[in-house]
């Protein structure tokens, strides 16, 4: 009989942990910020069909970084979670804290359990009401999950991203100034960033019941 | 709840009925025999009645009446059994009540679902398909009298027209040319369309005349209620054009409906 290799835990972790870092830092970077009328989710995306934001339900939405068929099985996931729980409860008991709880178990489960862990980090977006503050749930590749009610940057380069966007952030300013200041701080000091590498989306107070909406060119040529 | 994560194999893709299948929570799935049962004891189930659809010069009105019965009893006067499929189409629905509204309730779902998975939306006709699939799922529960029957129209994208899609018990769906009415008072309020129908007509012409195919189908049929001016109580009338699906309020259904009942009045109700 063979006996294989002892290695310690801590160690089994750690090459986990930097294999998912490495293959997150290999994307594009991506924020997600509250401004006076919703939650703006702004990503650096040249592609317009493989999308790293999308709509999971009527007050929530998904941000993705990483490898794309690893997040967007999530993000089906996400919308199958909450369109499951709306048509068995109702559209109110659908919310983003339970979502991001059952993703942070998935992903903690794979984390620990399977071969490769899952090189994304996503984020969870909930408009808030008139009673109740937008919140913004980033979860890591192992499970990890952080709140936050003014921003949140995932990816690669998120340090020096935060630390630039952060210095900008306002609580109440305009969609306008924070899609600006968003861009800005994905550029970095050296490029620029124009319409048409970003992917550009929004849960407006102002949209109805199904807040969430793309802006598309047009758009994000005047808004810029 | 955990995370609906399934092996490629397994996938259900964007159709969110065989997710609830696979996840066994499937809607179509009565205990065997329980169904037949109800008539043999006697129970009754709330049934809806009329829904009228026909096409105008720049989409579709869809108009349904308010009242549900059971047997002779009226069971509810302010039923609602017009809806909003998804922004660009309409569902009405007759038959059954209880099982009917779950089943729009699932169709606005499978419609939205779909949007959100796929990021484009269905086509008009997919969706009148995916409706046919749903009905053909009841077919069990249709057989021991629990019968659904949709009238579903709203506007075709591609096509830039709107168009009405009517459907048998076996899930079957047929195209109509301008214009469909289904329920118990079905009959009356086709022939009202029919007699009334013109190529080209005005959203007010169109409403008019689905209000006045209402009122015939209710003054023939008792399952079928009428305009209730001392409750209030006024027909759901929908359009659906090239900037999507409206709910007409209520205060312009009220307005269209007493000038109906003005015109039949002044000829002392057509007797």
């Amino acid at each position: 009989m063979t006996v294989p290799f002892y290695v310690a835990p801590e160690q089994v972790m750690k090459d986990r942990a930097d294999y998912a870092r490495k293959g997150i830092a290999r994307g594009r970077s991506l924020i997600g910020s509250v401004y006076k009328d919703g939650i703006l989710l702004a990503a650096e995306n040249p592609s317009r069909s493989l999308h790293k934001i999308s709509e999971i339900y009527d007050r929530i939405a998904f941000a993705g970084v990483g490898k794309y068929n690893e997040f967007d099985q999530l993000r089906v996931a996400g919308i199958r979670h909450a369109d499951t729980k709306g048509f068995t409860y109702s559209r109110d008991d659908v919310d983003a804290r339970s979502l991001a709880n059952v993703y942070a178990q998935y992903l903690g489960q794979v984390f620990t359990h399977e071969m490769k862990p899952l090189e994304v980090e996503i984020l969870v977006a909930e408009l808030g009401t008139e009673d109740t503050p937008s919140q913004l749930f980033h979860i890591l590749y192992d499970g990890t999950v952080m709140d936050e009610s003014r921003f949140s940057v995932l990816g690669g380069d998120s340090e020096s991203i935060s630390e630039r966007f952060g210095a900008e952030f306002q609580a109440d300013w305009s969609l306008e100034l924070a899609l600006r200041a968003a861009v800005r701080a994905l550029a970095g000091p050296e490029r620029n960033l124009g319409p048409r590498d970003l992917e550009v989306a929004i849960l407006s107070k102002k949209n109805g019941r199904r807040t969430f909406d793309r802006l598309g060119y047009a758009a994000l040529e005047e808004l810029l | 709840m955990t995370l609906p994560v399934f092996d490629v194999r397994e996938d259900p893709g964007p159709n969110f009925m065989n997710l609830l299948i696979k996840s066994g929570l499937g809607p179509f799935e009565p205990p065997a025999g329980v169904v037949s049962e109800l008539s043999s004891k006697g129970i009754t189930v709330p049934y809806g009645t009329t829904i009228a659809a026909l096409r105008y010069a720049d989409g579709i009105v869809m108009a349904g009446d308010r009242r549900a019965t059971e047997g002779n009893f009226i069971a509810h006067r302010r039923i609602e059994k017009v809806f909003a499929a998804d922004k660009y189409s309409a569902v009405g629905i007759a038959g059954a009540a209880g099982p009917a509204v779950e089943m729009v309730r699932l169709f606005q779902t499978q419609l939205e679902h779909y949007e959100k998975v796929e990021g484009v939306n269905l086509s008009l006709e997919g969706k009148a398909n995916q409706l046919s699939q749903m009905i053909r799922a009841n077919l069990t529960m249709a057989m021991q009298g629990l019968v659904i029957m949709p009238l579903f129209a709203g506007w075709d994208i591609q096509r830039k027209v709107g168009r009405i899609f009517t459907y048998d018990v076996t899930g079957g769906r047929y195209e109509e040319v301008a214009y469909h009415a289904i329920g118990s008072g079905g009959k009356d309020a086709r022939t009202t369309i029919k007699l009334g129908i013109k190529e080209g007509m005005s959203r007010e012409e169109a409403i008019s005349l689905a209000i006045s195919a209402l009122y015939e189908a209710a003054d023939e049929d008792s399952a079928t209620g009428g305009p209730d001016l001392v409750r209030g109580i006024y027909p759901i009338v929908a359009t659906v054009d090239r900037n999507g699906f409206s709910r007409l309020e209520d205060a312009e259904v009220a307005a269209a409906s007493r000038e109906v009942i003005t015109i039949k009045s002044s000829v002392g109700g057509a007797q």
